[in-house]
């Protein structure tokens, strides 16, 4: 009891410290936008297209970052599978999942992969991108493989799509490299701001990206599952 | 009442519950969940960083007339990778713990008291 006492009292202070530090130093929303967030704001739509601000500097101003992030991601997916390779469950009775289950899933997932589809095409549009809708995605085979006891992916197609991706999105990198100069530039034409078929690159790397966070998270609950 | 107080309350008191859960729990499970509600309070704390008043959410959705005062974008963008990296992190967290608890058949802290594996 006295540990849990003095437990809430360290973490109380140690809040109070982070409150009255951010409280003085970053008073709430009175900081003017400079800097380069002023820049990306008033350019980023005659730079890169992209209507979505938060996307332009996701995928290109910060676009090394994202393969990195994208590297961590692929990563963790290897590990898991590292550290649970050759753990095997014993085979326990399971009970039947419901006919109602079974069935809902069975009509619901086609239509999850497409609001997928649809998060990652218009992510230079709307909020989202392509790891909201990779995530999207895994949740459907999720859905799949709680309700559907005899459902299995291809380990083999998850892993070859994900290696695929991984290596479009290097070499989209270094076409930029080659036709403009820098790594993961912008050279498709920009188009009409506001349409889906604009913003040069962006649409390319998201959908790049979501097959990718897609393939690896179903990957990862495939693991988890088997485990 | 003060709007700040509100957000950066709220995020920090996820802070504290993160930090409170993962530094008093007993349960291998428990203790990553608490880092997870942290690194939840902390994203939330990043993106009221870059609140600004009467701003909007930087997407221009008519484009030809464009509104000035949105908010920052960068945080937003920052805690992006973030979360990425915080789902990556429990994967790996959750894979040494089913591999702890299939080694010694426990996932209570108290009883792990051998330093190898």
């Amino acid at each position: 009891m006295i540990r849990r006492l003095i437990a809430l009292l360290v973490s109380l202070y140690l809040g109070y410290i982070l409150y009255s530090f951010v409280y003085v130093h970053f008073p709430f929303g009175e900081r003017p936008l400079r800097g380069v967030a002023a820049h990306y704001v008033e350019n980023g739509i005659k730079e890169e297209g992209a209507t979505n601000i938060v996307t332009s500097i996701v995928t290109l101003y910060r676009g090394f970052d994202t393969l990195g992030e994208v590297t961590v991601l692929f990563l963790a997916a290897t590990g898991l599978g590292l550290i649970l390779a050759g753990m095997k469950r014993e085979e326990e009775e399971k009970p039947e999942p419901t006919l109602i289950m079974e069935t809902v899933t069975k009509y619901l997932f086609p239509l999850v992969l497409l609001f997928g589809s649809y998060i990652f095409i218009h992510g230079h549009l709307t909020p989202g991108g392509g790891f909201p809708a990779g995530v999207v995605i895994a949740t459907g085979y999720f859905m799949m493989f709680i309700a559907q006891r005899s459902f299995t992916p291809s380990e083999y197609l998850l892993s070859a799509t994900e290696s695929f991706a991984g290596t479009l999105y290097v070499i989209v990198g270094l076409l930029g490299l080659a036709l403009a100069f820098s790594f993961l530039d912008n050279v498709m034409p920009l188009g009409i701001p506001n349409r889906v078929f604009s913003a040069g690159i962006i649409p390319v790397i998201y959908i790049i990206i979501g097959f990718k966070v897609g393939s690896e998270m179903t990957g990862i609950l495939l693991h988890l599952k088997e485990a | 009442m003060d709007a700040g107080l509100i957000f950066y309350g709220s995020a920090i008191f996820l802070m504290v519950m993160g930090v409170f859960i993962a530094i008093t729990g007993r349960h291998l499970i428990k203790i990553l969940l608490g880092i997870d509600v942290f690194d939840t309070g902390l994203n939330l704390l990043i993106v009221s960083f870059g609140y600004i008043n009467g701003g909007t959410a930087p997407i221009f959705s008519k484009y030809p007339n464009i509104f000035k005062n949105v908010v920052d974008p960068v945080p937003q963008a920052l805690v992006l990778t973030a979360i990425v990296i915080g789902v990556a992190e429990m994967a790996m967290g959750l894979a040494i713990v089913m591999q702890i608890k299939e080694k010694f058949g426990t996932c209570n802290i108290a009883k792990l008291k051998e330093l190898k594996w």
